[in-house]
């Protein structure tokens, strides 16, 4: 199991093969990565800021469910903070497992409790200033089905 | 004393990432209403604590949640996370 918040840049084939290498035992391995959206051609910047600490317990502790509940082989989670540009990977997740419908289900789980219960707040530069992304009730909603 | 953090659009309306408090308050929620008390700032910024997490030692925590042997306690958004 590897966790890394980070502020550099990530290739996310790189990842996936070193990986897939290690994952010893597994039939399958699903990855996600999130990219910046650019809006349109709006977006000049996005800003991560979390909450140094806090973050890396909150992610381990998603981690270590999603390992128990779904016999994951292996499971992998690096997500930036910073500044960043339009298109750029923002995070990635990858799940390694006997079979497929299990590294599937932990890799969404995984991306549910991302999204609502690690402490990151995106930040928007565009064309009318900087603007703070807000939660959506739909990706708090999500963690119900769990 | 207590560690008091604040992220997001919670840091910019108090115009602090973190300060150290000497407070009496036994929970979340009075030591917000001394916070609110002392300046318009916090007070804006506490205004709607349905739109406010609170996180004490580095976990998700509620409002009404007694603050005895706590040391970090943080305010923020929702998270906005992946």
């Amino acid at each position: 199991m590897r966790l890394s918040v980070q502020a550099q840049a990530f290739d996310p084939g790189a990842e996936t093969t070193a990986f897939t290498k290690t994952a010893t035992g597994a039939g399958a391995v699903v990855t996600f990565t999130g990219l910046v959206r650019d809006n349109g051609g709006t977006l000049s910047a996005m800003e991560i800021e979390h909450y140094p600490g806090m973050t890396e317990r909150a992610i381990a502790t998603i981690m270590d469910q999603a390992v128990a509940r779904w016999s994951l082989v292996d499971a992998l989670v690096i997500h930036r903070h910073g500044r960043l540009a339009g298109g750029e990977p923002i995070m990635m997740v990858a799940t390694a497992a006997p079979h497929r419908a299990d590294a599937f289900a932990a890799a969404e789980f995984l991306m549910d409790y991302l999204k609502s219960r690690a402490p990151f707040w995106k930040k928007e530069l565009g064309p009318d200033g900087a603007t703070w992304v807000a939660a959506k009730d739909a990706d708090e909603d999500a963690l119900s089905r769990w | 004393m207590i560690e008091v953090l604040y992220f997001a659009w919670v840091r910019e309306r108090i115009g602090l990432p973190r300060e150290r408090l000497d407070t009496q308050a036994t929970t979340v929620a009075e030591l917000v209403a001394e916070l609110s008390a002392r300046e318009e700032r916090y007070a804006l910024a506490f205004s709607d604590l349905s739109s406010l997490r609170v996180a004490l030692d580095q976990e998700l925590s509620s409002f009404d949640a007694p603050l005895a042997g706590v040391r970090e306690v943080a305010f923020f958004p929702p998270m906005t996370g992946g």
